[in-house]
């Protein structure tokens, strides 16, 4: 006996209810861009300079004591944190104005000297001009692999589920940079980055297989209507859709569990982008393809091929 | 089976063999590839440093410096050449300062606008010369600038590179990034403070006069104070301020060796061998000099200033100073040996990690993905049963592939690549999950086993191929215009992808022709 997440002849009216849809995807938009806007994000030193240290104490480490000789050194801020394993702990110090690398590079000695005898495992300096390049360089990477994602498509298909598909993949790319808004536990470095276009990327493959199921039954089925259409092939692969999801929740769950302190603060990002990518696919991308004119399409029967 | 059939299925085979093949000596030990012949593939993946542990220094041109120094340069022409074709000048600066991009003096007559445009053309042909009246700007040209950081960058990589190498540091990698900057990844260090200060520092040294009609100061003078013709230079000791000519009798880049030495008191200095032409400019300005003070310049600051006893006729000197270690005295004669930099280096961004933080994040990952795998089968064994085991198969040779493609490519394997696999896991069932619902759909409007097989594969290809080939261009991109870790990670996730579109279709397919679809389930398939 097989285990049934999905039965296999759901009838959900995924466009008749669009519009609670639309509508709970327009909210999350709204809060990912208030947050955005309000709280901004905790950049972390890759963009905005300063120091990150993890270091290793012998015995138990006296947070409150290392917190308390870090701030007599004058900082912008000094934010500390236990790692997993007890004896480690997270120093983040953001560099306020200190754009010379002398400078750094003397106060580096200071907040040495200011933690006494113990094992440095990780230590980060970045000067603060380097994070407008990096924001910069993934602006391109994004718009660039949006570019070449909307050709394939367009060609594949046509050009009305290129456009569904980057609209609803920029709605998961921005519920992913509003999920650093809200939470500012997670620090944005560069990893948000590749977990933001990670999102995006798995994201359009998931609308792709939806399409994919579209544009087969207008072929098919070219007595229905696009409404009918849309809605029988969502409901199809329905089962697909959350399976594929499910393993991949749960190898990042794993990933988040057992991966150490760096993968965790990438994966879950990823792991909530996954999920809102998998129900933009379902109720975002394919029920706007009504709004395209993508009927007059399947009237004329004029679908790109596929490789069948 | 036809013969194409059969074919195809060795090269499955193949394929797969070869995968276990390349991904092997990641987990042999060293010992027992040792033995192996030669011809064995024995490379393995490659670690960024955030996993094996190491040094990422992030080196940036001081372009401020780099124009102040071509600009002094310039000036220094200009006011040979014009006194040369006799046209008058006032107000040329004898120091630029730094931060300094137009170089401005003004002609005593206006009517020689022409002349002096014509020789000032001729000093340096990328700068451009405007005359408005009496007033005089050179600039350089942007490209012109470009030009000059590249050759820098590429000047500091190969000095760097002597510097490393002469320290004894194994494996260091010394790359371009950018207009003006130099990545240095140095694997395994335990010291990056010594490996920065040898890469950060100038080297630049010089034998100079001292001003002997200026005194000597205790703080930095002010501007006005100073004269024409030399400038006041701090004590390398921190003990005051000493006028030094600006013209360097002797430059470092006359040097043919530098070896650090024990004097009679056991005191560290570094004694220098001149070329010819150094020797002999050093003999002839020391022969003109006896009585006066010689300042050892480097990088601005004085070493030592001695007197002259007599003409060093020898080719051969000393630096010497009160407070050298051993250490300090041994690093500079290896920076004198390597030459110096053609402008100053400072580091925008270093990342160390120790060795102990890369091998726990490589035991974590590891942990996590084999987790994600058993998980993942478990998961899939309970939706779709016999088919399930398949996929898992799939999704284990999907991992091995991808362990020996990275092997054989030398790819970098980062934190964030680890991220990758892991995400590999999750995602390479897909194929299987689009193949194996289809079979279902085509089994439960009735089709025969072997018939829904074969429908299943052939209808959900174009979807595996449009929502693959998708991902990858995004990928793609993100290998391109990415950096460091991102292109670690988009590597990682589009081997992933190529190996999980190979196994998912071939390999499962081989699997449930020869093995699944056998006597009683080739009528009636349990799904």
């Amino acid at each position: 006996m097989n285990l049934i997440l999905i039965p296999h002849d759901t009838k959900i009216g995924f466009i008749k209810s669009r519009f609670i849809t639309f509508a709970i995807f327009g909210l999350l938009a709204l809060v990912s861009v208030l947050s955005l806007t309000i709280r901004g994000v905790n950049y972390g030193i890759d963009f905005k300079g300063g120091y990150l240290l993890e270091v290793r104490s012998h015995e138990k480490p006296d947070i409150g004591a290392m917190r308390e000789n870090l701030s007599k050194l004058d900082f912008g801020s000094v934010t500390l944190q236990g790692l997993g394993s007890g004896n480690d702990v997270l120093i983040r110090i953001s560099d306020t104005g200190l754009s010379s690398p002398k400078d750094r590079e003397a106060m580096l000695g200071k907040i040495k000297s200011a933690l006494g005898d113990i094992e440095y495992r990780r230590v980060e300096s970045v000067g603060p001009q380097i994070g407008q390049e990096l924001v910069t360089d993934g602006i391109y990477a994004g718009i660039v692999s949006l570019l070449l994602i909307l050709i394939y498509i367009w060609f594949r298909f046509e050009w009305q589920f290129a456009v569904c598909g980057i609209l609803s993949l920029l709605n998961d790319g921005l519920a992913t940079l509003g999920f650093y808004g809200i939470f500012h536990s997670f620090e944005f470095n560069t990893n948000a980055l590749i977990a933001i276009l990670t999102v995006m990327g798995y994201s359009i493959n998931d609308a792709v297989v939806i399409f994919d199921r579209i544009r087969e039954n207008m072929r098919k089925l070219n007595n229905k209507n696009l409404t009918e259409i849309i809605d029988k092939s969502i409901n199809e692969t329905l089962s697909r859709t959350i399976l594929t999801s499910a393993t991949t929740v749960l190898a990042l769950l794993i990933l988040y569990l057992f991966g150490g302190e760096v993968i965790a603060s990438f994966s879950m990002p990823i792991l909530f982008g996954i999920v809102v990518g998998t129900f933009s696919s379902i109720c975002l991308a394919a029920p706007m393809l009504i709004y395209t004119g993508a009927e007059k399409v399947i009237k004329s029967g004029e679908t790109a091929g596929t490789f069948n | 089976m036809n013969s194409a059939g059969k074919l195809r299925s060795y090269i499955v085979c193949g394929v797969c063999l070869l995968g276990i093949l390349l991904a092997a000596p990641n987990i042999l030990p060293v010992s027992f590839l040792n033995k192996l012949p030669s011809w064995f593939p024995k490379d393995i993946i490659y670690l960024g440093l955030d996993l094996s542990g190491g040094s990422h220094l992030l080196m940036e041109v001081d372009i401020d410096y780099a124009d102040q120094e071509r600009l002094s340069q310039v000036a220094q022409e200009i006011r040979q050449t014009l006194r040369k074709s006799g046209v008058g000048f006032s107000d040329l600066p004898h120091t630029v300062k730094l931060g300094d991009k137009v170089l401005k003096f003004r002609l005593n007559d206006p009517t020689q606008a022409a002349q002096a445009h014509s020789v000032l053309s001729s000093v340096d042909h990328d700068s451009s010369v405007s005359i408005n009246g009496e007033n005089v700007e050179i600039t350089h040209t942007d490209a012109s600038k470009q030009v000059m950081y590249r050759e820098i960058v590429d000047k500091s990589i190969e000095i760097i590179r002597r510097r490393i190498d002469a320290s004894g540091t194994r494996e260091p990698v010394i790359t371009r990034q950018g207009a003006d900057r130099i990545l240095v990844q140095i694997p395994g260090v335990q010291d990056p403070a010594r490996v920065k200060a040898l890469i950060g520092r100038t080297a630049k040294l010089t034998f100079r006069l001292v001003e002997a009609s200026a005194p000597e100061l205790s703080s930095r003078p002010t501007t006005s104070a100073i004269g024409t013709g030399y400038q006041y230079l701090p004590h390398a000791d921190g003990s005051g301020y000493i006028a030094i000519k600006n013209q360097a009798m002797v430059g470092g880049d006359m040097l043919t060796d530098a070896r650090q030495e024990y004097d009679e008191f056991n005191r560290s200095q570094v004694s220098f061998k001149f070329n010819n032409i150094g020797a002999k400019r050093f003999a002839k300005v020391t022969r003109e000099n006896v009585g006066k003070r010689f300042a050892i310049v480097l990088d601005g600051k004085v070493i030592s200033a001695p007197v002259i006893q007599e003409a060093i006729t020898g080719g051969s000197g000393r630096i010497t100073s009160s407070h050298f270690s051993a250490q300090e005295a041994s690093d500079l004669a290896l920076l004198l040996r390597a030459g110096a930099l053609p402008a100053p280096l400072k580091a925008v961004e270093e990342r160390t990690v120790g060795p102990g933080l890369g091998a726990d994040s490589i035991k974590a990952g590891t942990v996590a993905t084999i987790i994600a795998i058993v998980f993942v089968a478990l998961f899939m064994i309970l939706v779709y049963g016999w088919f399930g085991v398949i996929a898992s198969i799939a999704v284990v040779f999907n991992i091995v592939l991808l362990i020996a493609a990275l092997s054989c490519l030398q790819a970098t394997l980062t934190l964030p690549g680890i991220a990758g696999i892991a995400l590999t896991v999750g995602m390479a069932v897909d194929a299987n999950v689009l193949i194996n619902e289809r079979i279902r759909e085509e089994l439960r409007s009735g089709a025969k086993p072997r018939q829904a097989v074969d429908a299943g594969y052939q209808r959900a290809f174009s979807s595996i191929l449009d929502s693959n080939l998708t991902t990858l261009f995004g990928t793609a991109c993100l290998y391109v215009f990415g950096s460091g870790s991102i292109r670690g990670f988009a590597v990682t996730l589009s081997l992933g992808i190529l190996a999980s579109m190979f196994t998912a279709i071939t390999l499962t397919r081989l699997i449930v022709d020869h093995w699944y679809l056998k006597g009683s389930r080739q009528q009636n398939i349990a799904f």
